[in-house]
């Protein structure tokens, strides 16, 4: 009896050093490789909030000198937050310099994990809250002002509307996109005060055939300007092509898929943040600087389709009203 | 005792399938440019080589079992649940209603009335299915897809208007979640520095609640007569269309149960995506388990574990998480297509004596 | 309330409604054929999304629509015959495989997406054809007679599935083999010969309502596209009592609540649009609930068939 237990004591630890023998060794090598991770709800491919964060890497990476000097490691589709927090955590222990949690519903876990890894800074968006009032100092945290650029695109559609119907699609009423697209409505009013704007969801941030038929539904309604936001947007504006509508998108260049309907779009660029944030790292400080994009700090942008022409007051309309949210006349 | 053996060996015998799937997927793995024996490694490492990867697999295994538990029940009873990710989404948002309303009260009343509430809203989540089913005839496929939907467009209203946060609004953020939770209703944590919660203790009793409840009681046999042969238990007199709305709403129950738990025990709000998987994952865990209240038991935390794994397995190696889900269907379609083979092994047995 | 119900919104409902009606008639009415022989396939999703990238791969390499139409199709049968050989020849549990053959389309789908194109891209898929005359009849015509090819095919597909499954020899032996397979058997029908074409073919339908989407509905692929189609498809089926006339029914009744439930969003009502968005699964049970005459399934539906079991 007690020969047979210990020989299965000795059984499952040869099984155990087996498997821990697998596990790839941790190498702490201490070099000047500056490495990122970064953890985000949805695709790098999305065409939206992840990819213009993950292409806002690559560029920093570019301008850095390449992978050797900056390391970019990503889990993408992290939509069951548990599953994202492991992640951030695993990139934590395994010495990453910087781990961006690139998610608002992200911000619970992270205020755990933090405090376990001081020698690691995080990042944190969308949301402006650091933890610092929690006594945690190694987490930035990041913001677009999403509503900036709804209204000056707006302002753009409500000049180049000739129905003065404009039509609002979005996923969820909620978090940035309900910023989005509550500042486009007030940049179309503010313009065109007896212009119409109708708003739809589609109560899913993928439903790209829903969003086709929202788009298909506005402009039966009689509008020829049409925004969105979330990743399904891509269906409508294949919809904008096909029955001549046009398109203004948000969050990424949306150009790409209909030349011959976006008319514009706002762009996030992360990468003045992402280099701010790896320049505090490497001066030692570790977080509590709570970043946002705007006009001003040139981390919004409005990008122009060059097929299509804007007509210059139009675009005078636009510079004024960036010219104003700056300076603070207009608060969208 | 050798009949209990040769029922395990059989019930073990299509999980040999997992290598092959895992043979298939070392070659998509090498075709991403990735070495599989890396790859593999990190993933059993990652999911039963620390504390830290063996508590993150056992977090997710609580849910898996509890839905597991609801439709080992139902698959006995007959009827298929696929309900199970609304009733994770209603039973949550019930749990958090009941805290944050009564957040006051004292820990030792709230924590159980809130897991009651996730209870109460899952089974009503499964009982509509269910009532349908058994007055109307309606298909519980069909209506627990449709409740499925009706329930992830109910959370994004609550989660939005009146269950948000009062501090999304405040610093105009406006992210669709819940407040959170207050600490008095919170799981207790198992291991310090970790997400495994006493969830985890009480999934693994209800199941042997449930094993006992199906194969003890005059209830449970009568719901797997149903499930046996609805026209054998018809012409012994057991109420069929009741036994199978009522193992419905089990099933619902304890998926509700389960989406109580994981806010009370990991996420301490509510968030969207709660459920993402859950509701499917359980009824895959429950097949690994050879729908045995008991089987489910190691057979979730197998599957958390290749879920967990596979997490880590993409962070090393760097691989599109979407080689995760093509690997995870893979081991799904061996593991069940591979069955037959002891299920004729037990067969054999049976009838040669 | 009242703007609800004027010509222009009525005729957006129809045309839109139709449109979205489209993928859900092709997955539906291959998913019928499956369940009609006796396989409950709910591995349709994953099948759908094979079919749209494979469409769209083909369509953009080639730049014909028509060979991606051909690809989705092929796909489809493949994996309507990986689903045939576990479930019929192995004998799995049906609903298990089938979601595990969903898990495996949706993320094979993303990684050949992920791996081959890496990012989203648009092309000219089919085309609309009008159809001369009858889209001239007043209001009506331009919604009902100004669509893709494909819009026309799902709906001419209704009919002829309807004739093969009551009125030809095959149809027969598919509805033998649904009912009770050990007297088909015994009337020399190969029982696992006719699952597996009824379960192919399902495949390659349901592969061709991805393509529908990704190169003639929406002209792009993404991960995920389908966002749950296959399943109500799956419940289409249930809400057609497997007649494809009553799937018809299922996938209009439920395009048009959806199409409507924008409408009302567009034109302000105020309700919240979670409720919406919520109407047409809401109504889609209720009008089953409320339908008087329940069809009875096939006997045999989702039951392996082993020979001289009995």
């Amino acid at each position: 009896m007690n020969s047979k237990f210990s020989r299965i004591v000795v059984l499952i630890v040869l099984a155990a050093m087996l498997v821990a023998g697998c596990a790839p060794q941790a190498t702490e090598v201490p070099s000047t490789v500056f490495k990122v991770a970064i953890v985000m709800p949805s695709s790098i491919t999305d065409m939206a909030f992840s990819q213009s964060m993950y292409e806002g890497l690559k560029k920093v990476q570019a301008e850095m000198g390449g992978e050797s000097a900056m390391e970019i490691a990503y889990s993408e589709n992290m939509f069951k937050v548990p599953d994202a927090a492991a992640a951030i955590r695993d990139y934590a222990s395994k010495g990453y310099n910087l781990v961006i949690a690139h998610g608002s519903q992200y911000g619970t876990s992270l205020q755990q994990i933090a405090p376990d890894f001081p020698k690691t800074a995080f990042a944190w968006g969308t949301s402006l809250d650091t933890f610092q009032a929690e006594g945690i100092n190694n987490v930035f945290a990041y913001q677009a002002e999403a509503q900036e650029g709804g209204y000056v695109l707006g302002v753009v559609a409500a000049m180049m509307s000739k129905s003065n119907i404009i039509g609002e699609t979005g996923p969820v009423d909620a978090g940035d996109a309900k910023l989005y697209i509550e500042g486009f409505q007030k940049g179309v009013l503010a313009t065109k005060p007896d212009a119409q704007v109708s708003v739809t969801y589609t109560g899913s941030f993928s439903d790209v055939s829903l969003m086709a038929t929202a788009a298909e539904t506005h402009i039966a309604a009689g509008a020829d300007m049409l925004t969105g936001s979330s990743q399904s947007v891509v269906g409508a504006i294949g919809i904008c092509k096909d029955k001549g509508a046009f398109w203004f998108g948000t969050q990424w260049d949306q150009t790409s898929l209909a030349p011959e309907a976006v008319i514009a779009s706002q762009v996030y660029d992360w990468t003045g943040i992402i280099k701010d944030m790896i320049a505090s790292v490497k001066a030692g400080v570790m977080g509590g600087k709570g970043y946002t994009l705007t006009f001003k700090n040139g981390g919004l942008v409005i990008a122009y389709n060059p097929a299509i022409t804007v007509p210059a007051e139009v675009k005078a309309a636009a510079d004024a009203a960036i010219a104003a949210i700056n300076d603070g006349a207009i608060a969208p | 005792m050798k009949r209990v053996l040769n029922k395990v060996f059989e019930a073990l015998l299509p999980l040999l399938a997992v290598p092959v799937a895992f043979l298939i997927g070392a070659m998509m793995l090498l075709a991403l440019g990735a070495n599989p024996l890396e790859a593999y490694g990190a993933m059993i490492a990652g999911a039963f080589g620390d504390v830290s990867g063996l508590t993150q697999t056992l977090v997710k295994a609580t849910p898996l079992l509890l839905v597991g538990l609801g439709v080992c029940i139902a698959f006995r009873g007959g009827v298929i649940n696929i309900g199970g990710e609304g009733q994770i989404i209603v039973g949550a948002l019930a749990a958090t209603a009941v805290a944050v309303g009564f957040k006051e009260w004292p820990g030792l009343v709230l924590l159980p009335l809130c897991m009651l509430a996730g209870v109460l809203a899952g089974a009503m989540w499964g009982g509509v299915p269910g009532i349908l089913k058994a007055r109307l005839g309606v298909n519980e496929i069909l209506s627990t897809v449709m409740m499925n939907a009706i329930a992830v467009q109910l959370s994004n209203y609550l989660l939005r208007g009146p269950m948000i946060d009062p501090k999304e609004i405040e610093a105009g953020t406006r992210i669709a979640q819940s407040a959170l939770l207050p600490r008095s209703v919170w799981l207790a944590r198992l291991v310090p520095q970790t997400l495994l919660h006493s969830g985890a203790i009480i999934a693994v009793v209800l199941a042997v609640v449930v094993f006992i409840f199906l194969w003890r009681t005059t209830i449970g046999y009568r719901i797997r007569a149903v499930g046996l042969n609805r026209d054998a238990a018809k012409y012994a007199g057991i109420n069929v269309p009741f036994y199978q709305a009522l193992s419905l709403i089990l099933g619902g129950a304890f998926a509700g149960l389960a989406g109580a738990i994981e806010v009370m025990g990991v996420q301490h709000r509510m968030m969207e995506n709660l459920a993402s998987g859950y509701g499917f994952s359980g009824i895959v865990a429950a097949l690994f388990g050879s729908l045995h209240p008991l089987g489910s038991i190691p057979a979730s935390v197998l599957f958390g574990g290749l879920l967990v794994g596979a997490d880590k397995m993409q962070r090393a190696v760097q691989v599109p998480s979407a080689l995760i889900d093509t690997l995870l269907g893979l081991v799904v379609l061996l593991v069940v297509g591979s069955q037959v083979i002891s299920r004729r092994r037990a067969h054999r047995r049976e009838t040669r004596g | 309330m009242a703007e609800l119900f004027t010509l222009p919104v009525l005729v957006g409902i129809l045309y839109s409604g139709i449109r979205l009606a489209t993928p859900y008639l092709f997955a539906a009415i291959g998913e019928t054929f499956a369940q009609r022989s006796g396989v409950l396939n709910l591995g349709v999703e994953g099948i759908m999304l094979m079919g749209a990238f494979s469409g769209f791969y083909v369509g953009m390499k080639t730049g014909s629509p028509w060979l991606g139409l051909l690809a989705a199709a092929v796909v489809g049968i493949l994996m309507g015959l990986l689903m045939s050989f576990i479930s019929i020849t192995m004998q799995a549990e049906q609903g298990i495989s089938g979601i595990g053959l969903h898990l495996f389309g949706l993320g094979l789908s993303s990684l050949l997406f992920k791996t081959t194109m890496g990012g989203v891209e648009s092309i000219e898929g089919f085309k609309a054809v009008r159809i001369p005359l009858l889209a001239d009849i007043p209001y009506v015509g331009e919604s009902l007679f100004n669509h893709n090819l494909l819009v026309y095919a799902a709906f001419l597909l209704v009919p002829l599935s309807t004739w093969v499954l009551n009125k030809t020899t095959l149809g027969l032996k598919i509805r033998a083999v649904g009912q009770n397979p050990q007297a088909a058997d015994t009337l020399g029908v190969n029982v696992t010969r006719v699952r597996y074409f009824c379960v192919c073919l399902g495949g390659m339908l349901a592969g061709i309502a991805g393509a529908s989407l990704s190169i003639a509905l929406i002209n792009l692929f993404q991960e995920n596209m389908t966002n749950g189609m296959g399943f109500i498809a799956v419940a289409l089926v249930y809400f057609g009592g497997w007649r494809p006339l009553g799937v018809m029914g299922g996938a209009l009744l439920f395009s048009f609540v959806n199409a409507f439930q924008l409408w009302i969003q567009v034109k302000g009502i105020n309700i919240p649009s979670d409720f919406a968005i919520m109407m047409p699964y809401v109504l889609t049970i209720l009008a089953l609930a409320f339908a008087t005459k329940r069809a009875q399934g096939p006997a045999a539906l989702s039951k392996p068939y082993e020979r001289g079991e009995n």
